[in-house]
């Protein structure tokens, strides 16, 4: 290996010596670990700063974009906060407003609500499905919903992003939603026609919405009615 | 251990004779999973370059002042530094493909061809030898995931590099998109190099009567 | 509790680390025809992963949260730490054993798998118990692969695999016939 602790040796170049070398101090182990570790981190931490901005942004602008695509592109929208089994519009300032769950309050030109963006996430078919649904709290009905994350078997479970009539299906249904095979389908209001072939996704995809709405149910409305 | 090479062959033997996933059978993780599609592949493929020729150059240029004893533990903390930089950089600069390829970014880490390529070479040569070396084994590196990728996303979406390119009437096979793919893949592929080994074999052994002919082990 | 099982399960099988994830290759394409020698192979992993995540969930819950920047260094520098703790607790407890694994525990280190689980369980914030029902699922995983593939292994010295598919070719498309059954998996204690 390289000349250690005999400068001036030259570097050697043959099989790496391990027994009967010359012992390298601990502290100089640790100290060359130790600014190795310095120099590193002070790298990262450049890097990190550099590219966090457009990091950040890019993430704000597809929660935008979901947003905007689930309650049929609102004029602007409240970002509401979980705390304490409520809503609430600013979160108490010693907790970390990152670390909770957010669900998004749209708004019309006029001033008038267009209803809930939430987010849910549960297992699927393969694995975790993750989703954004709008809702309107005062009808009762589900605005839209896209799928924001999946593992889904191509060409048949991801057909819950790319099969346009089941995400249209989405639009209007009242809660709580019911999966049922297209053929099965009596017209009821909460009815969701699933994808043949594709059930176990299509039911995980209701079963979010679902979830979500009975958990976040009482919060969402308590909201409204201290708003009115 | 290292034998005198040349600059030229430290750079061509990464390449392919002693490509580091076909023949050396290292980085096979990154090489299977990210390869369903060619942009992805190429994605991995760079990246994993770019760590390499960045711990290279440092491991050389270093080599005199990191102690033996903790060399291996140096050589990570600097490859791991390069992966938190390359993880960073893909997600500022294409995020679709940094979400696309997930955790196995950070997994550039663990692939044991760059690890192996410190201990074995760059610990011990110049920088400038250290970094042909690296950019051989790179390139070999791209060329691999590169041949897989074409192969699994031809097969399995009918495009290539997102260009549809089988026409609509095509029925995707997608199980090469799928993990099993991944493996089938590979397993071809050494096939068809195995098949190509004892051919050129055979050939050289009808070539020069009474020559040994040298049957690389299987 | 639904949700642990569904962790599990989901590690073991449905996305198999292994078979699913290509995680543990190194061991999975060196491991020599012995079902004895991977069911040990398998444990010294089990005991690592769960290690690790005990380690990850500390760090992430108390540390990383200041630097987040540093996650992949810190976990590195744990699983390394623990597979050498590891390594010098089994010499110890069972030098037999230890001579059996010999040059796999060491590579456990390298083995992407620990990695890898960690950062999952970081990515999709597990918390203590989920996350040790995730390393369990996953080196139980890693070690049914392992098995599996050593008792194909064991027969497969009998059978007559063609000159050009010898070595690394048969493993691989045998492997891909496991990841292909293993597919079968999927949908699992799902709705």
């Amino acid at each position: 290996m390289s000349g250690e602790s005999t400068p001036g040796a030259g570097s050697r170049r043959e099989l790496p010596v391990m027994s009967g070398h010359i012992e390298v101090p601990s502290w100089r182990l640790l100290l060359t670990l130790g600014i190795a570790g310095a120099l590193a981190g002070l790298l990262i931490v450049f890097v990190y700063q550099a590219t966090q901005p457009r990091i950040q942004a890019y993430k704000a602008l597809q929660l935008r974009l979901a947003v905007s695509e689930v309650l049929a592109s609102p004029a602007r929208w409240d970002t509401l906060y979980v705390h304490d089994g409520a809503l609430v519009l600013t979160p108490p300032a010693d907790v970390d407003a990152g670390s909770l769950e957010m669900v998004f309050l749209g708004y019309r030109e006029d001033g008038s609500r267009v209803g809930y963006a939430i987010q849910g996430a549960e297992a699927g078919f393969q694995d975790i499905i993750e989703l954004i649904f709008g809702y309107n709290a005062e009808t009762n009905t589900v605005l839209g919903m896209k799928v924001l994350a999946n593992k889904e078997t191509p060409g048949l479970g991801d057909k819950i992003v790319k099969d346009s009539a089941f995400v249209a299906e989405f639009a209007g249904p009242e809660t709580p939603l019911t999966g049922v095979k297209s053929t099965r389908a009596t017209g009821a209001a909460n009815e969701v026609d699933m994808i043949t072939g594709a059930t176990i996704s299509s039911r995980a995809v209701i079963n979010i919405i679902n979830h979500q709405l009975e958990r976040l149910g009482p919060m969402l409305n308590a909201y409204l009615q201290e708003a009115n | 251990m290292p034998k005198q090479t040349t600059p030229s062959q430290d750079l061509t033997r990464g390449i392919w004779r002693e490509n580091p996933v076909l023949i050396q059978m290292l980085g096979l993780c990154p090489a299977l999973a990210v390869t369903n599609t060619v942009v992805n592949s190429l994605a991995m493929g760079l990246a994993t370059f770019f760590v390499l020729f960045c711990s290279s150059l440092l491991v050389a240029a270093f080599k005199k002042v990191i102690p033996h004893e903790v060399r291996i533990t140096t050589y990570i903390l600097i490859i791991a530094t390069f992966v938190t930089i390359a993880d960073m950089l893909l997600e500022a600069i294409v995020p679709e493909v940094h979400k696309a390829l997930g955790a196995f970014i950070a997994l550039i880490v663990v692939n044991c061809m760059i690890l192996g390529r410190q201990e074995a070479f760059s610990s011990k040569n110049t920088v400038p030898r250290a970094l042909l070396d690296a950019t051989g084994t790179g390139i070999g590196f791209i060329i691999a995931l590169f041949l897989m990728g074409g192969v699994r996303e031809v097969l399995g979406y009918g495009s290539f590099l997102g260009f549809p390119i089988l026409g609509a009437n095509y029925e995707p096979w997608i199980v090469f998109i799928l993990p099993p793919g991944g493996f089938l893949t590979i397993g071809f592929i050494l096939l068809a190099l195995n098949w190509w080994e004892r051919r050129k074999a055979e050939r050289s052994k009808s070539d020069v009567p009474g020559a040994v002919a040298v049957e690389r082990a299987a | 509790m639904g949700n642990v099982a569904w962790i599990f399960i989901s590690a073991m099988v449905v996305n198999n680390f292994t078979l699913a994830y290509f995680l543990g290759l190194c061991p999975f394409m060196g491991v020599s025809g012995r079902v004895d020698t991977a069911l040990k192979m398998g444990a010294a992993n089990i005991f690592v992963l769960t290690v690790a995540s005990v380690c990850a969930w500390f760090l992430n819950t108390f540390i990383l949260p200041y630097a987040p920047f540093l996650r992949l260094i810190s976990f590195i520098v744990v699983i390394a730490s623990t597979v050498q703790i590891t390594e010098m607790a089994i010499k110890k407890l069972s030098p037999a054993l230890f001579r059996a694994l010999g040059i796999y525990l060491p590579l456990i280190t390298t083995n992407c798998a620990i990695l890898f689980m960690a950062i999952s369980q970081t990515n999709r914030g597990y918390n203590f118990v989920e996350g040790l029902f995730f390393a369990f699922g996953a080196g139980a995983g890693l070690t049914l692969a392992l098995v599996l593939m050593a008792s194909i292994r064991e027969d497969l010295v009998f059978a007559k695999v063609p000159a050009i598919a010898k070595g690394n070719a048969i493993v691989f498309i045998i492997a891909g016939i496991l990841s292909l059954a293993f597919m079968g998996f999927a949908g699992l204690l799902s709705a």
